[in-house]
């Protein structure tokens, strides 16, 4: 039962969030009649909304207390999918990939397109942030970095899709290693402000050397990615680089999964969790550092090139500040050093405000809403990532 | 006899302040050193400057993993070079990754006797199979030795207070050191759990490693040590085993205070 200092707090959220969404929710300005009008029965709605929420979360977390205390010498029980019903569960999965571009318009697809980009953006970072614990918020700039190279790569020189793909790859992994270098003895909020720093830099770089970028009018007719040539419609080609996407997000998958667990992802995450340590157990502090970046660059930049690719025109304004932010917020919502939370968390956050369009002005409202409700009840994100567990036989036989 | 490791006269400014001053040591092959004197003489500082976390402002470190071998210097080598050759720490206040699972942190104390790169671990070829196989058991025996085998899966930070301070051990084991550098391996442990340390410490010893250690429990120094350096105020005051530094009038000197006849 809610105490009176539970009500009390509650009547107070109530009572600012009437404050905060006062102009939002109650005021109406209609320009073309110079009428304001105010909706009252908005500010009761709102109130009480809160009013009961606020009840509901007090109630919420009293009783997670009241588990956690009970649950204290006990492990939480894992969530553990029958070995039965994974492969069913799988195809059926792969069988939905494959025919969503044959049942859905072109819009969705290429929704479901960007979706894909920013799992393998949150991956990349995903390396960089959630593993080896730098805060890097100038991630945008090797996606920029990868757009950028394809673009003009391909303006004047006409090279292709194919052939740029790696160089965008190399490109966005020196740039990485330009970033490392300075930034090596940097930890922590010093480490977000110079990398931030640096996003702006190349942003900034782009937007103003017209004779080498085009400055804000960007860069139109970049080619779609070719398959052997052939010509495409529109919707065949969307559809293409749908598959091509889904394709790139498998091999992410796999190859960030299997870093992860080998030698060098623990030394990442031995680095994340403590540097002197880490050091005095003969890692070479300097390498791993930049290892993590510039494999954190190589997707990025990979990432930019199909971008590229897909819009067929980039201008500097696609690779600002919030792009790099969107992409943490990713991996932070998703759980760090989590690869199925990153993935479910970039679906989340790039399908949500799409979407969500239908609320016309509150997407962005409910978004936050939806980000701060994350960050109340599942702070440590959708899918916390958790270590492998490593099993051993008496006569020593080691599986995982 | 040639030691593993020679320190010649060794100091260390902190800008005015003069933490080590020509601190002369050596220890031999298969011996426990133990390095003692009051709070604030300098102990943790001589063994930061040992493993390269502070570059010494004057003096030589000299180091080779076995006797046959020519000795390096180590002055102004990194951390991580250091432990490559042979030398091996614990801290202090423990520093285990707290949010790795037991076997974890002692699978890192083998990545630098092991090589595999980042193609490597993608395209999980033969040898870097073999390789983490290896390094899994590897880590496994030494967490055997040190009688962690229960809490493999464990994350670090979960362990009993004890159990930490023996899984730090275990981690720079698997570095395999020739010599191991222990800051207070026992601070803040019962007495069952000292006598545990002071077998575990035996047995290291008794596998071929030197050992080095800072303690503040004298019993288990003057029980273990093959020899002693006391240090005050950034000063070797004394040297010698058990019984001469339990009569040295210096050593009483900077832990009891002067002797004052009135």
């Amino acid at each position: 039962m809610p105490g009176f200092s539970e009500i009390k707090k509650a009547f107070l959220v109530s009572l600012w969030f009437i404050f905060l969404t006062f102009p939002l929710m109650v005021i109406r300005i209609n320009p073309y009649e110079n009428l304001v009008s105010y909706r009252w029965a908005n500010l009761f709605l709102v109130g009480g909304a809160t009013f009961f929420l606020s009840l509901l979360s007090d109630f919420y977390q009293l009783k997670k207390k009241e588990t956690a205390l009970n649950n204290i010498a006990r492990p939480r029980p894992k969530f553990h999918l029958h070995s039965r019903f994974k492969r069913p569960l799988a195809a059926l999965g792969g069988l939905l990939i494959i025919l969503f571009p044959f049942f859905f318009s072109s819009y969705q697809v290429n929704i479901m397109t960007t979706a894909l980009i920013y799992v393998v953006l949150g991956l990349g970072l995903n390396i960089v942030v959630g593993l080896a614990g730098l805060l890097d918020l100038g991630y945008v700039a090797f996606y920029a970095v990868g757009a950028y190279s394809y673009a003009l790569l391909n303006y004047h020189f006409g090279l292709g899709f194919w052939t740029v793909l790696p160089v965008g790859a190399g490109l966005g992994a020196l740039f990485g290693i330009l970033l490392g270098f300075p930034v090596l003895r940097l930890r922590g909020d010093y480490l977000a402000i110079v990398t931030l720093g640096f996003g702006e830099i190349i942003r900034l770089i782009l937007e103003n050397w017209n004779e080498f970028s085009f400055g804000p009018g960007g860069i139109a007719d970049i080619p779609r990615p070719s398959f052997f040539g052939l010509q495409m419609s529109l919707t065949v080609s969307t559809i293409y680089v749908y598959f091509l996407m889904i394709a790139f997000t498998f091999f992410t998958v796999f190859v960030v999964n299997r870093l992860q667990n080998s030698r060098i992802g623990r030394a990442w995450v031995a680095l994340r969790e403590d540097e002197i340590a880490c050091q005095a157990m003969g890692i070479d502090k300097t390498r791993t550092k930049l290892t993590a970046f510039a494999l954190g660059a190589t997707w990025a930049g990979m990432m930019g090139v199909m971008f590229a690719a897909k819009t067929t025109f980039i201008n500097p304004a696609s690779f600002t500040f919030l792009e790099s932010a969107i992409i943490l917020s990713i991996v932070v919502l998703g759980g760090m050093g989590s690869i199925a939370g990153v993935i479910i968390a970039a679906l989340i956050l790039i399908l949500l405000p799409e979407y969500f369009r239908a609320f016309a002005d509150y997407r962005m409202l409910l978004f936050g809403a939806t980000m701060v409700l994350m960050m109340i009840f599942r702070p440590q994100g959708i899918f916390p990532g958790h270590r492998q567990i490593y099993r051993f036989s008496p006569e020593r036989g080691v599986e995982k | 006899m040639a030691g593993l490791l020679e320190v010649k006269q060794l100091s260390m400014d902190f800008g005015g302040l003069r933490a080590l001053d020509r601190i002369d040591l050596q220890v031999n092959k298969a011996e426990i050193v133990a390095l003692i004197g009051p709070n604030g003489a300098g102990k943790s500082t001589f063994f930061n400057c040992l493993t390269g976390i502070y570059v010494p402002s004057s003096g030589d470190i000299y180091f080779s993993r076995s006797l046959n071998r020519e000795k390096e210097r180590l002055n102004g080598l990194k951390p991580d070079k250091i432990t490559r050759k042979g030398l091996a720490r614990t801290f202090q206040n423990i520093r285990l990754f707290s949010q790795m699972t037991v076997l974890e942190n002692v699978m890192i104390g083998r990545h630098c006797r092991t090589k595999t790169g980042i193609a490597g671990a993608v395209l999980q070829g033969r040898s870097s199979r073999l390789e983490e196989k290896q390094i899994v058991d590897d880590s496994y025996d030494i967490l055997i030795k040190v009688g962690l085998e229960n809490m493999v899966n464990d994350l670090a930070e979960n362990l009993p207070y004890g159990a930490q301070r023996r899984l730090e051990i275990a981690r720079a084991l698997a570095t395999e050191p020739a010599l191991l550098l222990l800051d207070e391996p026992a601070a803040g442990m019962n007495p069952r759990e000292t006598t545990e340390l002071n077998e575990l410490i035996t047995m290291i010893r008794d596998q071929g490693a030197a050992i080095l250690l800072i303690e503040h429990d004298m019993k288990l120094v003057m029980n273990l040590s093959d020899r002693i350096y006391v240090m005050d105020y950034g000063k070797k005051i004394a040297e010698g085993n058990a019984a001469e530094i339990r009569h040295n009038k210096l050593v009483i000197r900077a832990y009891l205070g002067e002797e004052f006849d009135a």
